[in-house]
């Protein structure tokens, strides 16, 4: 296990690695840059000088390995440099919305494991019954109904139930809420991000949920746990789900590494100043430094995830022990 | 004489399965699997509002009409209009044109390069295999629409671009699911024949191994349209997809949406909900298909 571990985190390094020169190359390709951006803005006249005052400025006239130098040796002791757009720090540009992303990514994904384990289980249980079907059409539209319409869509109901019920239509509010200045108000704003996302989200996760625990009720302890005479409530909060939680538990973990780009959609509809929105405007702006940032953070998150789920894997069943 | 048998018994059970109409086979199937007849149908459904657009819709898809702006829902128009004026029924028929070129074109040319790289790298096994796993780990690495993303900001927004930025994030995703099925039929003694045969590397990789991993490739495809259809949509409605004045559900989305959906709800409603409707067909139509191609997936 303890090798296990040590050679798991050795090969997070090469596709580390690999992302870093894949995002680099790519963003090189891109046609057009910043200080053409920046200066010209749309059809403008700007002198030739200036611009190239502006692209030695910020290094884009540098050879290619010099720059992917600067770019790597930047991760490495946790100095990104500076936004090319805005000049700010990087670090600084993604610190400020990193918390309120993280917190909805930890909210829709709450969101997605409430709907997603009950209804599973409910719907394993009543396997091929009206509810299943229910349940698993509900869980499939989940995948098929676009995050960002789902948030158009809440908007909608809120502004008519509030409406009807109240008198006055209540919209989330726009500018941001510190959860530390007013938790409340903070939750009825990113409430409902949290829900289109995590509904998204949940399908994968319901649909696990009710297969893996499919599999689990036809076990022989489940049989002699029933042969016992335990209620089937015992048998299966105690004795299935448990069991069948593991591969649940694997989707959750690898779907919170994806919520970082499921929230690029989201954001936008809700206009909260998140990593997502920052990510498009970046990409707009030909921000290289902050987008290629912004890319390896997400792979980042991503290979962590995927790491610290396998190994959360290994240590939930002791069947599971990796040579 | 037990094979003659056989024969005359394997003979009439299909001669009692051709008494049956094609009408009557094809309801056995549906009733067997309703889901998945719904999600043919809905394609089927998109594939004809795509195919006689011009006739199922009265109006000009792209031109401007300032004196309809914001019409609700009517005997004219059916679903409204939107901000310009433009009939919204219109645009979705005319977008799932859209829709179906870029959701094919993109999972079709995806898998396709996927299977060739996926079947190449277990038939030459070895050093190269090993490289092109830990290449698809870092492609892999990327979420979809990151990935797509940063394709866009290379190649910039348009139809051709999206179905560009969208391909390439599903290579690496075929290839992988590909590649696990061919290291099985690498094994199989033809593969060895047709090398012993002196057949090109290109030959036994095309002819001989990849037709034997079709039915991955095809559950990986169907799969794919779903999502193709998706993250065209979010690609245009965050503005970096299909531009203007081309129809697109995305797009409809974009801008106009959220600022009238108080006072033009069905300027939001309607395109969405063509959205959803044709991933929900797509994907169980894929779910179908999987079904169908892979047993030991089957009920669950």
């Amino acid at each position: 296990m303890y090798k296990y571990t040590i050679k798991r985190i050795l090969l997070m390094i090469p596709t580390l690695i690999g992302a870093a020169i894949v995002v680099f190359g790519l963003l090189r390709l891109i046609p057009g840059d910043v200080c053409e951006l920046r200066m010209g803005g749309e059809g403008a006249y700007v002198d030739e000088k200036a611009i190239e005052i502006c692209r030695d400025e910020l290094g884009v006239n540098d050879h290619p390995f010099v720059q992917f130098y600067r770019f790597a040796k930047g991760f490495v002791v946790f100095d990104l440099g500076d936004s090319m757009w805005t000049n700010r720090p990087i670090t600084e540009e993604i610190g400020l919305r990193f918390q309120l992303s993280l917190q909805i990514a930890i909210m829709a994904t709450l969101v997605s494991i409430v709907i997603s384990i009950p209804l599973g289980t409910i719907s394993a249980i009543k396997q091929n019954t009206w509810i299943d079907y229910v349940v698993r059409t509900f869980s499939i539209a989940g995948i098929a109904i676009p995050s960002f319409w789902l948030g158009i869509m809440i908007i909608l109901g809120l502004l008519i139930t509030t409406q009807a019920w109240f008198g006055i239509a209540w919209m989330p509010p726009i500018n941001y809420i510190s959860p530390f200045e007013d938790p409340i108000g903070n939750l009825t704003q990113l409430i409902w991000p949290a829900l289109a996302t995590g509904y998204r989200y949940s399908a994968v996760a319901t649909r696990m949920t009710r297969s893996s625990l499919l599999e689990v009720l036809r076990e022989d302890y489940v049989r002699t746990a029933r042969a016992k005479g335990l209620f089937e409530k015992i048998i299966i909060n105690r004795h299935a789900l448990k069991n069948a939680m593991l591969p649940v538990v694997t989707v959750i973990g690898i779907e919170f590494a994806f919520l970082m780009g499921g929230l690029v959609v989201t954001e936008q509809v809700f206009n909260l100043n998140g990593l997502g929105k920052l990510f498009v405007e970046s990409v707009t702006n030909h921000d290289y430094a902050l987008t290629q940032a912004l890319v390896m953070l997400v792979v980042l998150i991503f290979v962590v995830t995927n790491f610290v789920v396998d190994i959360l894997y290994a240590w939930l069943d002791p069947r599971i022990r990796y040579s | 004489m037990s094979t003659v048998a056989k024969t005359q018994v394997h003979a009439g059970v299909e001669e009692l399965f051709d008494q049956r109409s094609r009408w009557e086979r094809t309801r056995t199937i549906a009733r067997k699997n309703p889901l998945g007849t719904f999600g043919a149908a809905v394609v089927i459904i998109m594939i004809v509002l795509a195919a006689f657009a011009e006739s199922l819709t009265a109006f000009d898809p792209e031109a401007n009409s300032f004196e309809t702006m914001l019409a609700p829902p009517g005997a004219d128009h059916w679903l409204g209009t939107d901000q310009m004026g433009r009939d919204i029924w219109t645009r979705i028929v005319y977008g799932a044109r859209t829709a179906l070129l870029v959701g094919f074109t993109a999972a079709f040319v995806g898998a396709t390069v996927g299977l060739v790289l996926g079947v190449g790298s277990a038939y030459f096994g070895g050093a190269i295999d090993l490289v092109f796993q830990r290449v698809m780990d870092v492609f892999m690495a990327f979420p979809l629409i990151i990935m797509a993303l940063a394709v866009v900001a290379i190649f910039g927004a348009g139809t051709q671009n999206v179905i560009i930025a969208i391909t390439i994030p599903f290579i690496p995703r075929c290839a992988r699911v590909v590649r696990s099925n061919a290291l099985a039929i690498r094994e199989i003694p033809y593969v060895d024949a047709a090398r012993a045969m002196g057949f090109t590397h290109a030959r036994i990789i095309l002819r001989h191994m990849a037709p034997n991993v079709m039915a991955p490739f095809l559950i990986m495809l169907t799969a794919f349209l779903g999502q193709a259809i998706l993250l065209e949509a979010s690609l245009s409605y965050l503005g970096l997809g299909v531009q203007e004045p081309t129809p697109a559900w995305g797009l409809m989305l974009q801008g106009g949406a959220e600022e009238y959906v108080e006072s033009a709800p069905w300027v939001a409603v309607f395109p969405g909900l063509a959205i959803t409707i044709a991933v929900f067909g797509f994907n169980l139509f894929g779910d179908a298909v999987r079904d169908t191609l892979d047993p030991r997936l089957r009920s669950q």
